[in-house]
């Protein structure tokens, strides 16, 4: 089929399960029925994603939720302008701690229940005994300053009263070293995207404490980031390949297949690991360490409850969080940019031909769904939520100025 | 004016590229090169050199740690801009390719760093076509050997003379465009399954 495709696209990605729609978009001839020769290359950073989008080797790649925003508002070197057209799931993180620290935690009264609030009210009681006995602050790992697992770990960690920039330390690992390095010892605790809690669970060295599913349920992760120019010039190549993301992303959710896929995934090529460790990020029923076990409701979804639907709130809650913890500094400008990146029109007019379901509004107030929620949509079957924040905070992407200027004093006390 | 020599730091797992860089870089004058191999405790050592300039190759899964480093004043001394020079795009281009990446600290001039990282484009390119070039002579070794084998195979089934069972797979390569060395690895292969290796 490749032979008369009318498409040749390149794109990027690392090897983390959440690019499994990516992947199988490839692998199982969704991109192909498109008209779409898509070639994928495995990446060892993200740093060569930015890098490779910026000079044109890579049209499109699998990024970081906030990365095609930083991109564009020029935190990082390199950087081109980077739209958002299709988001590549929601949730799908979890944070993972040291036995050590699940001890100090449990005496402080934690559960293996994955409570955000509980499992945070512990870990502050032990970071103030720690400090008051005059050990060295705690250390977390993340994947990328620019990313969804240090944002939600920060706003985690915040939410019950840890100032997450003083009394803890966080530095970056990449994602395959997480478990060598809270083995070592080099790092307490660690948030990132499965297989990689799970593979510390199963070498007996850590324990899940929360999940991102639980600390915002149904919260962005993963996207589709385009290099702009590319796409400004080939509408009909980009519209294809969202077609072929759709129907790569529908087969991902269903479960009849989810064998299949982690045996796609398992492959040398993408990550390189049995398809016994892909199994927890698709059935959501996660071993925590210590023998205890949970199913998470809503633990990732590559599809449903409009997964692909890159939601301007989603892009504004990040930016929000990088103007937080001092990434960016909040202006009209930066707003206007951070408001652009993600491109609902743009998957609007590539999936309305096939009549799918597709949400009325380009935003919405994120952590207002209590309850699964059918919403008014074109097309048939379109469920939202539950989307809580589990602090219960509500954010109004138009009182962006009241959210930002509420976050920092309302929800760090020392 | 006597400039203070340039300070380069070239972090490589691959010790033979590295020792390559290395090699270019003092034969180019610069005497203050240090080469790491392992990332295990970089901060602490990028404290102690304080590069002027920092060489990386691109493969390394470290390099979202390094650049978030850089960005933390309080881990390095001096800010370390990002990337070379943005103005230079075939310069960028030219390391992306060859698979190298450098930084640089803020405020050093472009004309001081740029033969440095024209080096070491150069020196990761050279290396590239080394490895390249190993790998064909490995291969063209590899088909030599089963060619013979080949050979022997016909010679004692078919009781060719040498030259005519090369000839023979010369023959059947060209009339079904491929290479002699996969002819002669199919027939092998086809031997092994067919009974006891015919050529022992």
């Amino acid at each position: 089929m490749s032979m008369t495709a009318e498409h040749q696209i390149t794109a990027g990605f690392m090897p983390l399960f959440d690019s499994a729609v990516l992947v199988a978009a490839g692998e199982l001839g969704f991109a192909a029925r498109e008209g779409i020769d898509l070639t994928l290359h495995r990446e060892t950073s993200w740093a060569n994603i930015r890098d490779r989008i910026a000079i044109g080797h890579f049209h499109l790649a699998h990024m970081l939720g906030p990365m095609p925003l930083a991109c564009n508002l020029g935190l990082t070197p390199l950087a081109s302008e980077t739209i958002v057209p299709f988001s590549l799931g929601l949730g799908g993180n979890c944070v993972t701690i040291s036995n050590a620290v699940w001890a100090g935690m449990a005496a402080h009264g934690a559960v293996a229940d994955l409570d955000p609030a509980r499992a945070g009210a512990a870990l502050g009681a032990l970071i103030r005994e720690r400090a008051a006995a005059g050990r060295d602050p705690l250390r977390f790992a993340v994947v990328h300053p620019h990313s969804g697992h240090n944002y939600e770990l920060r706003y985690w960690l915040a939410a019950c009263g840890i100032d997450p920039s003083q009394e803890i330390e966080i530095v970056i690992v990449p994602p395959p070293f997480m478990a060598d390095a809270l083995a070592a010892g080099r790092i307490d605790g660690y948030c990132v995207g499965e297989p990689w809690n799970s593979a510390s669970v199963a070498a007996g060295t850590g324990h899940i404490a929360t999940v991102k599913a639980q600390i915002w349920r149904n919260s962005p992760e993963k996207v589709i980031g385009v290099r702009k120019a590319w796409a400004d010039e080939n509408p009909e190549a980009l519209a294809a390949l969202l077609r072929a993301l759709h129907h790569s992303a529908r087969w991902c959710q269903d479960p009849a297949n989810h064998g299949e896929l982690a045996a796609v995934m398992a492959q040398a090529g993408y990550l390189g690991l049995p398809p016994a460790v892909q199994m927890p990020i698709l059935t959501g029923h996660l071993q925590l360490g210590g023998g205890a076990e949970l199913d998470i409701d809503d633990f990732f979804l590559p599809f449903d409850k409009a997964a692909n639907f890159p939601w301007k709130s989603h892009a504004l809650w990040f930016y929000t969080q990088m103007v937080r913890w001092g990434h960016v500094a909040h202006t009209p400008e930066h707003l206007a940019i951070a408001r652009d990146c993600y491109r609902p029109d743009l998957y609007r007019s590539a999936l309305k031909p096939l009549g799918v379901a597709l949400p009325g509004a380009n935003s919405k107030v994120e952590g207002a769904l209590r309850v699964a929620t059918a919403v008014g949509a074109t097309g048939a079957g379109l469920v939202l939520g539950p989307d809580g924040f589990f602090d219960g905070q509500i954010f109004d992407p138009d009182e962006i100025d009241a959210y930002i200027a509420g976050q920092k004093s309302a929800e760090i006390q020392t | 004016m006597v400039r203070t020599a340039l300070a380069v730091l070239v972090i490589d797992e691959n010790r033979i590229r590295a020792a390559i860089i290395e090699a270019g870089l003092r034969e180019a004058g610069h005497e203050r090169v240090t080469v790491i191999h392992d990332v295990t405790g970089i901060a602490r050592r990028i404290a102690e050199i304080e590069p002027d300039v920092i060489v990386i190759d691109l493969e390394n899964p470290n390099r979202d740690m390094l650049e978030n480093m850089f960005q933390l004043s309080r881990a390095v001394k001096r800010p370390i801009a990002m990337f070379v020079d943005r103005s230079d795009q075939a310069s960028i281009e030219a390391a992306v390719d060859a698979g190298v990446s450098a930084y640089v600290v803020d405020g050093l001039r472009q004309e001081r760093v740029k033969p440095i990282l024209d080096m070491a484009v150069s020196r990761f390119n050279a290396f590239s076509r080394m490895a390249r070039e190993l790998e064909e002579v490995r291969s063209e070794l590899e088909s030599r050997k089963v060619i013979d084998r080949a050979k022997g195979i016909l010679m004692k089934s078919r009781g060719l003379s040498e030259e005519a069972a090369y000839t023979l797979l010369r023959k059947t390569a060209m009339n079904q465009n491929r290479k002699i060395g996969d002819i002669a690895q199919s027939l092998v292969t086809a031997a092994g399954l067919l009974g006891p290796a015919e050529d022992e």
